[in-house]
């Protein structure tokens, strides 16, 4: 009896809630249809990644407010429309699919793991909607995955371990250990590291796999410190990033060998604290003190700090910031919104948002641009901000890149 | 597998003793609880974060590790009280899986709690100082912090065991674990035994939690994997036995070890093998009475 009673309440609120859902909800499409021109931004709010996730979102959000206080498009202004994927693929793709379908949105920016924004990447590829992703991955490079729809703001494994083996093995040694996230990330960074390491002569030694999440790696380190490699190669992430590096430190394993790690995160090192890190060497796509250097980096760095009380973006923040500035400069330069004019434009598109000069390469849409090696410190810090030296750069260059051919794209 | 020394194996085995020792405490403490009060608590992982949490706080305060070394299992073990008098003991007399539920639901809160005060991200662990770097312990370099876990939990394991084979206080909860109806007849108030016990074993949750903070990150998640295998370990040992617990936590541990070694794809699995091939040969677990789920 009880149970039938709250079915009946539960299908009046049901019904109540649609009927009052239903007319402003009219009246809005309606409205917006003309004027808003909308931005879907599924990412992992919650999760293991919800920290770079979260400063995604800020950073995109002020992409929108720049463009929305520059006068819009013929006064049509933007809005970002967030919504969690929770790091599942069939959560991504269901999300970005209800954008699409039922909030209209135009484009599609966001994503954060290679699984997530694979989803992303179908559903939009089906839908024939502008997708440009802020998370890494080769994979969506290649020809089977990508569509004339599909942009790639980030970095890819190719690139950024590609210039760590360049940068540490002719300063630190020739072989190398690995220790490896088990899943398709954690395995590209790996093939990255050796196809740039072959040439310089780089072996390995032994690529040692652990399960996605591990929270204790002190099984596999004695093992590690028998192989006495010259460098131990960290490809893992977020929280696997900092139990792994703050176990190596404990076991003394920096006192033999060179620890680096292909994608060295702002928010990682932040969790993990200076001395886990310490001396760590690792490939970004930015960090903050890049504005020294480079003036857009700057300007960047001081409207995030005005709007976000003095904090600094991340380097994924970033991307959320670059990504959707990208697409709505486009819409402006393709003086429309039509989808294959903004990618025409895009593909045209010589831009230099927050970290030098970028564009996206014709085949693959991938955006080429430059790596950041930076180490790890402890000491000598000037806030909790500064958490790194910049190394070097390596320079905006297709030759890093896997070719055109390779990925399958015709010439 | 090349390079295979005496040396190695050894520090492995002492790696998976380390590992156990955390493995040990917190199925020690799983199976107090089960054994006296006949309740599976699924917040047991969520009182160990919430104690890696509280101790990095107050070490972060108070810059002394021993203290929060002290603090912190005295809180987790009042959160415990409060969890028990006011949330578990209304559902006694109702079935195992009514306070099986409402733990369960506990930990949600807990984790949700301590990701709107520290944030998402959790806290950056310290070690505590004159703990850091290494020491060789013969056969290689062993990071100081690791043996004094080891040594730590030996001490905490033989505080309980002399706290309930020694005491009158042990003995009237080893008494309310074999026959309630005598105890209460003999004129023991069991309802402040089962708040006791309880709070015990949150203690030791809260204290595991900040022994393990040092090594690992400290984040409002970190107790849900570490459930899974705290419950592989009890049901290894045996549910509810005590000793079963402790041996099971460091065979557990060392069977993770070994695996890492040998095929680190399988280390994983290899505890949920370890699991399945007791269960098949002895279903009660290892040291564990037969029926003691019914």
């Amino acid at each position: 009896m009880k149970q039938k009673v709250t079915n009946q309440t539960r299908r009046k609120m049901l019904i109540g809630g649609a009927a009052a859902a239903s007319t402003p909800l009219w009246l809005n499409v309606a409205n917006a249809q003309a004027e808003t021109i909308k931005i879907g931004f599924p990412t992992p709010l919650t999760g293991p990644f919800s920290a770079e996730a979260q400063d995604q979102v800020k950073a995109a959000e002020l992409a929108i407010k720049e463009f929305n206080d520059a006068g819009g498009f013929n006064g049509r202004k933007a809005e970002l429309l967030v919504r969690d994927d929770k790091l599942n693929p069939g959560e991504a793709a269901t999300r970005t699919l209800e954008l699409i379908e039922k909030d209209k949105v135009n484009y599609v920016v966001g994503s954060l793991s290679a699984a997530t924004q694979l989803s992303i990447n179908a559903v939009c590829k089906e839908r024939k909607v502008l997708f440009n992703s802020i998370s890494q991955s080769d994979a969506i490079n290649e020809a089977k995955d990508w569509s004339v729809y599909t942009f790639h703001e980030a970095l890819n494994p190719t690139m950024t371990a590609g210039a760590v083996a360049r940068y540490s093995i002719p300063r630190f040694g020739k072989k190398i250990v690995f220790l490896t996230a088990d899943y398709a990330y954690g395995h590209e960074m790996v093939r990255a590291f050796e196809r740039a390491g072959k040439e310089m002569g780089a072996t390995t030694l032994a690529d040692i796999r652990h399960p996605l999440g591990a929270s204790d790696y002190s099984a596999f380190l004695p093992r590690i410190k028998a192989l006495n490699p010259d460098i131990l190669v960290l490809c893992n992430f977020g929280r696997d990033l900092v139990n792994a590096a703050k176990q190596c430190t404990d076991f003394g394993l920096k006192s033999s060998m060179k620890i680096v790690a292909p994608v060295l995160l702002y928010t990682s090192r932040l969790a993990g604290g200076p001395e886990a890190f310490e001396g760590i060497i690792g490939g970004t796509s930015y960090y903050w003190g890049l504005e020294d250097r480079i003036p857009t980096a700057k300007t960047f760095n001081d409207a995030f700090r005005k709007m976000y009380n003095g904090s600094v973006p991340s380097d994924y923040g970033a991307l959320g910031y670059a990504g959707v500035k990208s697409v709505l400069a486009s819409i402006k330069i393709a003086k429309s919104t039509d989808t294959m004019k903004v990618i025409s434009a895009m593909e045209n598109l010589k831009y230099d948002w927050y970290k030098g000069p970028e564009y996206y390469r014709k085949c693959d849409h991938q955006a080429v641009q430059t790596v950041i090696i930076v180490e790890s410190k402890s000491k000598n810090m000037k806030d909790k901000y500064d958490v790194f030296n910049i190394l070097t750069i390596e320079p905006t260059t297709e030759k890093n890149m896997r070719s055109c051919a390779e990925l399958g794209h015709k010439a | 597998m090349t390079g295979l020394t005496f040396e190695l194996l050894c520090m492995q085995l002492l790696t998976g003793i380390a590992l156990g020792s955390i493995y040990a405490l917190l199925a020690l403490g799983l199976c107090l609880i089960f054994g006296m009060l006949n309740v599976v608590n699924f917040a047991h992982g969520a009182f160990f974060m919430v104690g890696a949490f509280l101790g990095v706080y107050f070490l972060g305060v108070t810059g002394n590790f021993w203290f929060s070394l002290i603090l912190t299992p005295l809180l987790t073990g009042c959160l415990g009280l409060i969890t028990e008098r006011f949330l578990v003991r209304p559902l006694y007399g109702r079935g195992l899986d009514y306070p099986l539920l409402l733990t369960f639901g506990l930990s949600y809160v807990l984790i949700e709690m301590m990701r709107v005060t520290f944030g998402i991200e959790g806290l950056p662990s310290i070690t505590p100082e004159g703990l850091t770097g290494t020491v060789n312990v013969g056969f290689g370099f062993f990071p100081k912090y690791r043996l004094f876990l080891i040594a730590a939990t030996a001490v905490i394991i033989l505080g309980v065991w002399f706290f309930i084979q020694k005491t009158r206080y042990g003995l009237i909860i080893k008494a309310g674990a074999a026959d309630q109806e005598i105890v209460k007849v003999l004129g023991v108030d069991i309802a402040k035994v089962w708040l006791l016990v309880f709070g015990l074993g949150c203690a030791i949750a809260g204290l595991s939690g900040i022994l393990a903070s040092p090594t690992r990150s400290v984040n409002p998640e970190m107790g849900i994997p570490i459930l899974a295998e705290s419950f592989v370990v009890t049901v290894v040992g045996g549910m509810g036995s005590a000793v079963g617990a402790v041996i099971a936590g460091l065979l557990v541990g060392v069977v993770y070890s070994m695996t890492s070694l040998f095929f680190p794809d399988l280390a994983e699995l290899s505890i949920f093998v370890l699991m399945a091939v007791v269960l098949l040969i002895r279903p009660q677990g290892l040291f564990g009475k037969a029926g003691a789920m019914g």
